[in-house]
């Protein structure tokens, strides 16, 4: 049963999918402004123990805001929590792990220099009769949650030495040491793999059967599709849309999310009319460094011009890598780059600008922006316009290239002064790409583009990434997302612990073909 | 089911901004109604004598801090300034004289140098000690602390080794003006003063190498992306700070006539204090000249006024410490609330 427009905002207890008296949460008529702007507008919803309902809206649609009221983070203007039946009111985050419920947000609030183990017990170290740290009775009670969770983590790791996917499993250990009765997953499989996101779902049944409610966010649809009982759609702060799953196909859900159809049309490889060779790398490797950093192990390619070669692989295979290898971020061990031909050794990011490469990094947040700059410096930062006399900006030349782009990638800023954080992040990403696509690069390597990036605004990036190969840049395109390889690329090479396991032309591949070659060793492949 | 058109993904924050606007124009507002304080209790503070005065106190540390804002800026902190100036103004005494009467020469005949000469020294000086310190900082990623509390205590040490304990005193008429002559009324070290504010200002709005400064604080990792050489900008703002400590430690020996080893102690309160007061964000990326100069203002209107209203020494110190941790937490305090 689906309940839609006014019905869906106004009716908590008929078009949702359970009844009132099993729920775990309700939330009735939530209402939160910021600032005297309404950004959450009377949104009711309820969530089953042992359910998982997905909570599904575009960047900008209230989702965040809903997840920090129900996390105890703000406080409602307007509107009533219950849970149990019985009313309470979430006076901070405490309060609300007290009351059983968890959050695991997109951005970790782990401990990097803590151990697994003292994570999941921060705030609460057992102590023994002396009053100490019971450190043998946390490592064990560690080892027996990881176990539960089917993850090889031993207690004793510092947790900056773990994996996203492995520092999302400690998150979900600490939710399940506080015996947390819903937890609220933002965005957990953004930058998972395939096979980790595999592990995930098979911890979440297994968290749904214990009876544990599961708030799932996600802009992956298959993923809600498969997981999720019930959902809600939020857009512009309002509930659009909530029901069964099972009664909603995906493209339902779309467009609900977006209020538009949209239209995923893949890439059209017959249109593609590679150029010149571009990029070629041979034998690549990467120096030597810590046990813990992926390494680059003797990689050959090559990148025309106009075309877009996907570089799929599991997170820490290395595609990052070859990509900093390529700029100059990161040293190289052995191995040649050849550009247009050239011999190329950049011995520095700067290297690599002048020679008409851009990279666009995987973590918007610690690699691209400026958080305290506004738009327009976060755009001019790698100096696309060429400075004046004494090295003087040129502001209104770089006022009016950045306007070209502000239409061209349907840009939402209020202004260029506005500071970058009051955008979403599809718009963050937006002024990121159109930072780099200023310098007219030949080479564009673009490394996770539309992670944390809306439906609308994912589907903008990849029509400009088409755009932009059949304008004749080279375009090496590293995703974790696999339609997404698969619907861009004309050529996708696999990459598993530093080789090439293999190629694939973009239209023979699938996901299927191409997980093989990412998981498995070459020769069974 | 119709369903109207997505609006604007930015939420419009006017509010927010009149937070941030009132933020930013806190310091200007907390130094007017320190002079009005000032004034209503002693009225010839507002006298334009006294006015000079102020700004003839400042202006020595306000150049270093000029210097101090861009190493500010990138998360950074120079504590060495205040023993730079004393180094720098021996050297700029030594030159002066030709070397030290009784201990060496400088030229076999034992002439004075003109105060160009003096000056250059000591601005030259300061700019390589400061550099250093950005090596150690930027290319060896000591952090700027421990860096430049070692370099306080090293050239604390090497001004006390060039005078041998005690002072140089006694220049010539033209050395002595920088510090102690006026143009109008306006005494020299307040127009010295406003080039460096003003070639500053310029340099950090205006021009790309200001914005890279920027862009580093605000993001180490990406301005490396970006392709700006991070580590060559790191070593300059130390080196600029140098600089100023240079242009400051010649003024001060000109000014009292005077240069010795103890001269500018705890100089980097006052001008780290000013800097900070002024609105640049110690967590870097966020700040300007122009803040710089009224915190700069406001220690001194303090000082002064407080001397005038006869309160201890002792007194100005704990107020200083106490302002500067006001004004840190009032900066916390405002990004919190404007999220």
């Amino acid at each position: 049963m689906i309940a839609t427009g006014s019905d869906a905002r106004n009716d908590v207890s008929s078009g949702g999918a359970t009844p009132p008296d099993e729920a775990f949460l309700d939330v009735e008529k939530l209402t939160k402004n910021f600032f005297g702007v309404t950004v959450l507008d009377g949104v009711s919803l309820s969530i089953a123990a042992g359910k998982v309902h997905a909570l599904l809206g575009e960047n900008g649609a209230g989702k965040s805001t809903l997840i920090n009221l129900l996390s105890g983070i703000h406080k409602p203007d307007g509107g009533a929590l219950r849970i149990d039946g019985q009313p309470v009111e979430l006076t901070g985050p405490n309060d609300a792990q007290k009351r059983g419920i968890s959050t695991i947000h997109q951005e970790f609030s782990l401990f990097p220099d803590l151990t697994v183990a003292e994570t999941i017990f921060a705030g609460r170290l057992p102590v023994n009769r002396l009053g100490l740290v019971d450190w043998r009775g946390i490592a064990k009670r560690t080892a027996a949650v990881m176990q539960q969770l089917g993850a090889d983590i031993a207690p004793g790791r510092r947790v900056a030495d773990l994996s996203i996917a492995e520092q999302q499993l400690v998150e979900i250990g600490r939710a399940l040491t506080l015996k947390s009765r819903l937890i609220i997953m933002d965005e957990p499989t953004a930058s998972l793999t395939p096979r980790e996101v595999g592990r995930l779902k098979s911890v979440i049944r297994s968290l749904t059967a214990e009876g544990v409610a599961i708030l799932f966010v996600s802009h992956r649809l298959e993923e809600v599709k498969e997981l999720a009982d019930s959902f809600t759609v939020l857009r512009d702060g309002v509930v659009v849309a909530r029901g069964d799953i099972a009664d909603a196909t995906i493209d339902d859900l779309v467009r609900w999310m977006v209020g538009r159809e949209l239209l995923e049309e893949d890439r059209d490889h017959a249109a593609s009319k590679p150029g010149a060779v571009v990029l070629e790398v041979e034998n690549l490797h990467s120096k030597p460094r810590s046990a813990r950093s992926a390494s680059v192990e003797g990689v050959s390619f090559a990148v025309r011009a106009g075309e877009i070669v996907g570089l799929a692989g599991l997170v820490g295979a290395g595609r990052t890598e070859i990509a900093r290898l390529i700029f100059g971020a990161d040293p190289i061990g052995s191995g040649v780059i050849r550009l247009n031909g050239q011999a190329f050794r950049p011995k520095g990011p700067g290297d690599a600008i002048a020679a008409g490469v851009a990279l666009v990094p995987e973590d918007r947040k610690q690699q691209s922006l400026f958080p305290s700059l506004p738009i327009s410096e976060n755009f001019a930062a790698v100096g696309s316009v060429r400075p004046g006399l004494f090295g003087t900006l040129r502001r209104k030349a770089e006022k009016l290239a950045f306007q070209q782009f502000r239409d061209r990638l349907k840009l939402r800023a209020a202004g260029a002064d506005a500071p970058i954080a009051t955008l979403s992040g599809g718009n963050q990403q937006k002024v990121v790409l159109a930072r780099w696509l200023a310098l007219k690069p030949r080479l564009l390597i673009v490394d996770e583009p539309t992670r944390g990036v809306d439906i609308g605004a994912k589907t903008d990036l990849h029509r400009l990434l088409r755009e932009l190969a059949a304008d004749g840049v080279a375009i090496l395109l590293i995703s974790s997302d696999l339609p997404e390889v698969l619907a861009l690329s004309d050529r996708i090479l696999a990459i598993r612990s530093g080789h090439l396991t293999g190629e694939l032309a973009g239209r023979d591949a699938d996901e299927e073909s191409l997980m093989r070659l990412m998981t498995l060793p070459k020769a069974a492949a | 089911m119709s369903l109207a058109p997505p609006t604007s993904l930015v939420r419009p924050r006017a509010p927010a901004n009149a937070i941030a606007l009132l933020a930013r124009l806190a310091p200007l507002i907390f130094l007017l109604l320190l002079m009005a304080l000032f004034t209503f209790l002693a009225p010839r503070f507002l006298s334009s004598l006294n006015l000079f005065n102020i700004l003839r106190q400042v202006s020595i540390f306000g150049i270093v801090a000029v210097g101090m804002t861009f190493v500010i800026l990138t998360r950074g902190i120079d504590l060495s300034i205040g023993a730079l100036i004393a180094l720098t103004g021996l050297v700029a005494a030594v030159v002066a004289k030709g070397g030290i009467p009784g201990r060496f020469e400088l030229t076999a005949g034992g002439g004075a140098f003109e105060w160009y000469w003096a000056a250059l020294a000591a601005i030259v000086v300061g700019g390589v000690a400061g550099a250093l310190q950005g090596v150690f900082v930027a290319k060896l990623t000591v952090p700027a602390f421990v860096v430049t509390l070692g370099g306080m205590t090293i050239f604390r040490g090497l001004a006390l080794i060039i005078g041998n304990g005690g002072p140089i005193s006694g220049f010539d008429e033209a050395f002595g003006w920088w510090g102690r002559g006026m143009v109008g009324p306006v005494p020299v070290p307040v127009i010295v003063f406003l080039v460096v504010v003003v070639i500053a200002g310029f340099v950090l709005h205006y021009t790309r190498y200001g914005r890279s400064v920027y862009a580093i604080g605000s993001n180490p990792e990406a301005a490396r992306l970006c392709g700006l050489n991070v580590n060559r900008t790191l070593i300059s703002v130390y080196a600029l700070t140098g600089l100023c400590a240079g242009l400051g430690g010649f003024l001060l020996a000109s000014r009292l006539n005077s240069a010795e080893a103890v001269a500018g102690n705890q100089y980097e309160l006052n001008v780290i204090a000013a800097v900070v007061i002024g609105g640049t964000s110690l967590y870097g990326g966020t700040g300007s000249i122009a803040g710089t100069v009224i915190g700069t203002l406001l220690i001194g209107v303090l000082l002064n006024g407080l001397v005038i209203l006869n309160v201890s020494p002792y007194v100005q110190q704990l107020l200083i410490g106490a302002i500067i941790v006001g004004a840190v937490t009032f900066d916390i305090f405002i990004k919190k609330y404007k999220r």
